[in-house]
């Protein structure tokens, strides 16, 4: 890969170990898709865990003195103070984990959002902006939704490349690869988010690696539908990208999607597909101890929606009902008074927060209900009850589902 | 009998030395799918099932799974000295790149050979990736 005479000079350790070690993994990157140089970013998001691999890599960079030189933002981990102060059962080393994440995020100078979905607030990507973006359903809603260009980075080759402000040109940022390869006609009912959601995840079942295109939508898809269809594809699958010809931003038909070509594959998905992936997904029924809302992050939408759904209910003594979102979202519903009417109910609304965190282990061995198949693919408690929103409120004031 | 020794040309992702007995698997590896404490494989459906990948040279057609899963999954058994000396894959994604890279162990593809046909399970492999190069000693 061609290396400008700066680069090299970085390689060489003038501007610090922190921003070599950087250079070093996206020449690495470079290297195995025989990238022919480094291109320009403007922005990137990097999903940080929390766990001590990530922790091991942002602090290598911290300590070495980099500095984020384009906007970087990142992935939850978990709101520290709150949870620690609301549970005493999560174990004081992984309360030091996440407090040195952060801290090493904070210099390294990047966009403390601790947010899923930042593209929608903090770090907003244009049309045809090459950017460096890791997170499921970030790296397939910007390169679709929005139609700029980033390959399926992880947390730590999106944060080299918000160091170094380049990523080796490689994957989805060459024309050529981004050819859709499967086709799917849709004829299943898709009314709200959670049909969506479903829909993913069972397209990414299917397509595993690929790019496909989706026919047969009536109507142009909310955010909150594009993000969880996004946020499904690609957890059940590698989906990085995909086409809903007239509602996304390339292709304005299926021919220009499959660059002329026809499809590897081809399915009809029906209401058939939907319900089998979510009794698939679901693991009980009856008896539910928690509920667990927003993920991805809630939008502020859908935290007023929840809002409404529980006015005038009282949530069953024995439930616990927990309603992610982002700090953005969160501020906005503590403002217009979401955030009261949710802990009115017995609810509570959480910023900064990823349902795959250890501030979650008095739930270990519980039954928990969501709408997020995602949340039932990585949950961190025992048996899971999969439905949309109304059905979580509904179980959540009764005790139980079904 | 003399020892059986033949040298093969391969390209360098994450540089460095490692050698060590092989561990053949034609099914793409998941790390956080190993036990971080014997470095033993616990994924029931898999080929290597109860095999350690501790100390070997492992050979394998590619990663699969999230970054967040796969570096842990490594970076722990790195952590508890468990890790693999050196990797030879056939296809590179950019989570296995940066898992290598992460837990410092030499990986390489393109092996002028399919890895997978020219090494078996027990074979004494140097992988020595700078210079560009696996040696493969058959176990006779």
């Amino acid at each position: 890969m061609y290396l400008s005479k700066e680069d090299e000079g970085i390689l060489k350790g003038k501007s610090g170990i922190g921003t070599q070690k950087a250079l070093e993994l996206l020449a690495a990157i470079g290297d195995a898709y025989d990238a022919r140089r480094m291109v320009p970013i403007t922005r990137a998001h990097a999903a940080a865990s929390g766990q001590e691999g990530d922790l091991y890599f942002a602090e290598l960079l911290a300590n070495g003195g980099a500095r984020c030189r384009v906007p970087t933002s990142t992935n939850p981990v978990y709101d520290i103070g709150y949870f620690h102060r609301m549970f005493s059962n999560i174990p004081k080393d992984e309360a030091s984990v996440a407090q040195k994440v952060v801290e090493a995020y904070r210099r390294l100078g990047a966009i403390l959002s601790w947010s899923c979905v930042p593209y929608l607030n903090e770090n907003i990507p244009l049309y045809g902006e090459v950017v460096s973006f890791s997170e499921s359903s970030a790296t397939p809603y910007v390169n679709s939704v929005i139609g700029a260009h980033t390959n399926r980075e992880a947390a730590q080759s999106a944060l080299a490349a918000g160091v170094i402000g380049k990523t080796p040109e490689y994957g989805l940022l060459l024309e050529e690869n981004r050819k859709a390869t499967h086709l799917f006609e849709v004829e299943a009912t898709l009314s709200d988010e959670f049909d969506y959601s479903l829909l993913g995840y069972y397209v990414g079942k299917i397509v595993a690696y690929g790019i496909p295109v989706l026919t047969g939508i009536d109507r142009r898809p909310s955010t909150e539908e594009f993000i969880n269809f996004c946020a499904m594809s690609n957890t059940s699958g590698a989906v990085s990208m995909f086409y809903m010809p007239e509602y996304t931003m390339e292709a304005s038909s299926m021919d220009e999607a499959f660059h002329g070509d026809v499809p590897k594959e081809r399915a009809v998905v029906t209401d058939v597909e939907l319900k089998e992936v979510r009794e698939e997904l679901q693991t009980a029924s009856g008896e539910i101890d928690f509920v667990q809302l927003g993920c991805p992050h809630y939008t502020l939408k859908q935290v007023a929606e929840v809002a409404g759904l529980l006015d005038g209910k009282r949530i069953h003594d024995g439930v616990a009902f927990w309603v992610c979102t982002s700090a953005t979202a969160k501020l906005l519903a503590d403002r217009i008074g979401y955030s009261s009417q949710i802990e009115k109910a017995g609810g509570h609304l959480v910023a900064d927060t990823c349902i795959d965190e250890p501030c979650w282990t008095a739930y270990k061995e519980k039954v928990g209900m969501t709408d997020s198949p995602k949340c039932a693919y990585y949950r961190r408690f025992k048996e899971v009850v999969v439905g949309r929103l109304e059905d979580c409120v509904n179980a959540a004031v009764k005790g139980r589902w079904g | 009998m003399k020892e059986m020794s033949v040298s093969l040309r391969c390209h360098k992702i994450i540089g460095g030395y490692g050698e060590g007995a092989a561990l053949v698997s034609q099914e793409p590896i998941c790390f956080y799918l190993t036990d971080p404490k014997t470095g033993i494989v616990r994924e029931k459906t898999h080929e290597l099932f109860g095999k350690t990948i501790s100390n070997r040279v492992l050979v394998f057609p590619s990663g699969k799974a999230s970054s967040v899963v796969q570096i842990d999954g490594l970076f722990k058994l790195v952590k508890n000295g468990l890790a693999p000396k050196a990797m030879i894959v056939k296809d590179v994604e950019t989570v296995l790149v940066v898992t290598a890279f992460i837990a410092q162990v030499p990986l390489v593809n393109r092996l002028e050979r399919d890895p997978l046909e020219a090494i078996s399970t027990g074979d004494l492999v140097k992988v020595d990736a700078n210079k560009g190069t696996v040696t493969i000693t058959k176990n006779t």
